[in-house]
């Protein structure tokens, strides 16, 4: 993770003076963007074997998104119970790895949605590490262009109101033995740091949800690690194992230092 | 394809090209409608931004006063710019006193550039200048892919900022601004021609092409409201024929713009994900539009974004 990030940072830098150099494009051949997986895969998972897998998750996005800035994008994995983690990686993203789930005790990782920014025509891959070491991926090619650096309909200042603000919404009434499901609603520009304001004449600094832990009483639900090609506002769609005690409580963290805690009842028939 | 589309017109030989409205851009194929008196308007076709339409997609057009001239919309690309201002100097040599940028959007703002050297006094909403700080670099440039640069023009900002309201007397000829609060955009501007009654909405008002959504949704009910309020019985819209019955066609835009809110906050409340509501939210307006297919899941998800915070 620490080269990831020391990759991701350097890549922002690159895109933050000269926008026009971001490689790729609609154009890429097959052979260009497996050249281009093979590259980010060795970075993210280091030489661990990484195995193709349509059945172990699959990957629900639009062919060709309405709203580059906010594609909505489901991940459902079959075999729910021998799950650890989940990574989101967007080829031709300026910072390619979106987002990396870590499960825990209390999660019900059957399905999981958010909503990403995509600034080029590319392949969207999600790699599931097993509990027992395993990773298997599946890919898909969305048509997008722009979602990372388009500027958002209002001032920075006007994106920040209300920062950190949190709802939680559930699927229904907690029962136990029935899979709950839950969607996490968090107030943040999320800026991509390839944002243009032109009175300042610079971009608006990269300023994203970094860290995000849900737990469930005492019981870690899921552990998110960010970047900036999760769209501003993260929604996160989740499943949570009922039979917690406690209220659900969320904790998020920006880079640059802004945390916000919050904690939610559970609406459960047993309470 | 629209090239084609032109070219196949001029085979056919005779055929005019101002019926086809997809047809491509070309000075022939463009006219100007005198609306109402020393009031002239051309109609943008029902099409996104092309090489051939030079993103003259809005309507666009001009008030002649016993002083001056008020370019109402100054057009989508400087060219676009360009040849509204050659229409203007085929019809008076009144000078270009006042030139509208009625909201952020490229189809609206980028042939301002066309007018500089006439030192006209460019009026926007008091919230333009902070949009076009965001965006207008970012709009030049994926027009500049689209036309080049040559043809896209440049960003101009307002030189009058209208904050509430103001009043411009063209000589004989009071024309009343309005600064509306979020709705299509966060800076849109319309304007009232006291004498004729005539009122230009700009973007609050679509007729025929689908509206777009970048403001506020609930906010457009409430500038709705405000349009209703000035009593004018026509109105230029921003998009559609040079000129429209007032209450008909802003009755047609709050029944789009309200089945898109009413559905997407029963999708909100009862957990409909926002990439079922994009497919599901007010199909029954689709054959009622032109471009639903391009803007109705856009508008969508904007409206989701807005109503799931209720």
């Amino acid at each position: 993770m620490k080269r990831l990030m020391l990759a991701l940072s350097l890549t922002l830098s690159a895109a933050a003076l000269a926008p026009g150099h971001v490689r790729a494009g609609a154009t890429d051949t097959d052979e260009e963007r497996a050249a281009r997986w093979s590259e980010i895969k060795t970075s993210i998972f280091g030489d661990r074997a990484v195995t193709a897998s349509e059945s172990a998750v699959k990957i629900d996005a639009p062919a060709r998104a309405l709203d580059a800035a906010l594609v909505p994008i489901g991940l459902t994995l079959a075999d729910k119970d021998n799950v650890k983690g989940l990574s989101f990686i967007i080829d031709d993203n300026p910072s390619p790895y979106a987002a990396h789930f870590t499960f825990g005790p209390a999660a019900d990782p059957g399905e999981i949605k958010l909503r990403v920014r995509v600034n080029n025509y590319t392949n969207v891959h999600a790699v599931v590490e097993t509990k027992d070491g395993k990773l298997l991926e599946a890919a898909k090619f969305v048509k997008a262009s722009g979602g990372c650096s388009a500027p958002m309909g209002m001032s920075d200042e006007e994106a920040m109101k209300g920062m950190g603000e949190m709802r939680l919404k559930f699927g229904g009434e907690v029962q136990p033995g029935k899979p709950a499901e839950a969607t996490l609603m968090v107030r943040h520009p999320n800026f991509s740091g390839m944002q243009m304001n032109q009175v300042t004449r610079d971009y608006t600094p990269a300023r994203y949800i970094e860290k995000l832990d849900v737990t469930y009483g005492d019981a870690l639900v899921f552990h998110l690690d960010g970047d900036i090609s999760i769209a501003s506002n993260p929604v996160i769609h989740f499943g949570f194992k009922p039979e917690g005690k406690g209220p659900i409580k969320v904790v998020a963290s920006d880079n640059q230092g802004g945390r916000w805690e919050q904690s939610f009842p559970v609406p459960s028939a047993s309470n | 394809m629209n090239g084609s589309v032109t070219r196949r017109g001029a085979l056919l030989g005779g055929l005019c090209l101002c019926c086809l409205p997809r047809a491509g851009f070309s000075a022939e194929s463009l006219s100007m409608d005198e609306v109402a008196p020393g009031v002239f308007v051309r109609r943008g076709p029902d099409a996104e931004a092309t090489p051939e339409n030079v993103d003259g997609i809005a309507n666009i057009g001009f008030i002649v006063g016993r002083d001056g001239v008020l370019v109402t919309e100054s057009g989508g690309s400087l060219t676009d710019g360009q040849w509204l201002r050659a229409e203007i100097a085929k019809r008076t040599d009144k000078p270009i006193r006042y030139v509208l940028l009625t909201h952020v959007h490229p189809d609206h703002v980028f042939g301002a550039a066309a007018f500089r050297g006439d030192n006209p006094i460019f009026v926007g909403h008091a919230a333009l200048r902070g949009a076009l700080d965001a965006r207008g670099e970012f709009y030049r440039k994926r027009l500049a892919e689209i036309l080049g640069e040559a043809r896209a023009g440049e960003v101009v900002y307002p030189t009058l900022e209208v904050k509430d309201g103001a009043e411009i007397d063209l000589g004989g000829r009071t024309l009343r601004l309005t600064a509306h609060g979020s709705a299509h955009t966060t800076c849109d501007l319309s304007m009232l021609d006291t004498g004729s009654g005539l009122l230009f909405p700009a973007d609050l008002l679509f007729v025929g092409r689908i509206p777009s959504l970048d403001g506020s949704l609930l906010g457009w009910f409430k500038e709705i409201e405000r349009l209703q309020g000035m009593g004018a019985a026509r109105a230029v819209p921003g998009h559609g024929p040079t000129s429209v019955a007032f209450a008909p066609a802003i009755a047609d835009l709050t029944r789009y713009l309200s089945a898109l809110r009413d559905e997407t906050r029963k999708a909100v409340a009862s957990g409909v994900p926002i990439e079922t509501a994009v497919q599901t939210v007010a199909l029954a307006e689709k054959d009622k539009w032109a471009l639903f297919d391009t803007y109705n899941g856009r508008n969508v998800t904007q409206a989701y974004q807005e109503l799931e915070w209720e």
